[in-house]
């Protein structure tokens, strides 16, 4: 019972959220909307059992990728967005076309409810100890790719901001 | 004891508000926060599904998809700025470049 009404408040939080981002029109509060459903993601992530996961999300993306974010649009020194009227043939078949696709997604998901079966509070150990003993045995080549690839990221990032690329 | 479908229906609805972000935004900074958005309503039903199935390689994916979208958001920004310099704006619709 607690889980399912710590659920809906962080849901009702993230949905809210994600809706501020599409409204907003300044980039910096879509920016902090974001900050915010990304750290009601956390609680539902550690709702689920997944502490370590938990953990990572406030650390990495509503820290320093959201940190990122802010810097650039405080650097630019980005403006409001200019609206130059709105589509008519998206609001006529982008709105009705997402309700249709929401329920269709819940109507599915309810049609395999029976053997969708039930998460559990605290069913599974996501700590850090679990996750890093499948890291470094099962997943220990992806993870070295992965250290690759953020080399790769840091150059790319130097060399396409450096100024004047001479 | 909560039904998997219900987090399967939130990730759902972050999904299509980061479709929808991504469609109708015209700020470029905003439409990347919309792809953020995505990766996380992906990374919910990783997690969902990996509590279900008791296994951790959900959770492990999870930790891929945040460090492949923590590259992406350290050259994607350096684009941004990059893109300002030469363009002096952050509207999508004022880049052209790629236009035939």
């Amino acid at each position: 019972m607690l889980h399912l009404i710590l659920f809906l408040i962080f849901s009702a939080i993230c949905v809210g959220g994600a809706i501020s981002l599409l409204a907003q029109k300044h980039p910096i509060n879509s920016a902090l909307s974001l900050i915010v459903v990304m750290a009601s993601l956390a609680m539902l992530y550690l709702l689920l059992g997944a502490e370590f996961v938990a953990a990572v999300q406030v650390i990495i993306y509503a820290g320093a990728i959201m940190v990122l974010f802010v810097f650039v649009i405080m650097l630019l020194n980005a403006g409001a967005e200019e609206r130059h009227g709105t589509s008519r043939v998206a609001l006529m078949f982008g709105v009705p076309g997402l309700l249709i696709g929401l329920v269709a997604v819940a109507w599915v998901l309810l049609r395999r409810n029976v053997s969708a079966g039930q998460v559990m509070i605290g069913a599974l150990h996501g700590s850090a100890k679990d996750i890093g003993r499948l890291l470094f045995r099962d997943f220990l080549l992806p993870f070295e790719v992965t250290s690759v690839l953020i080399l790769i990221a840091i150059m790319g990032a130097v060399v396409l901001a450096r100024r004047g690329g001479e | 004891m909560i039904p998997l479908w219900y987090y399967l229906l939130l990730s759902a609805f972050l999904f299509a508000c980061g479709v929808a972000g991504f469609l109708i935004k015209r700020n470029i900074i905003t439409i990347f926060m919309s792809i953020e958005l995505m990766l996380n309503a992906v990374n919910l039903s990783f997690i969902a599904f990996a509590t279900q199935w008791d296994s951790l390689n959900g959770q492990v994916f999870v930790f891929f998809v945040m460090v492949v979208a923590a590259a992406e958001a350290a050259v994607g920004l350096a684009i941004i700025i990059s893109v300002f310099r030469t363009r002096e704006t952050l509207n999508v619709d004022r880049v052209n470049l790629l236009k035939l």
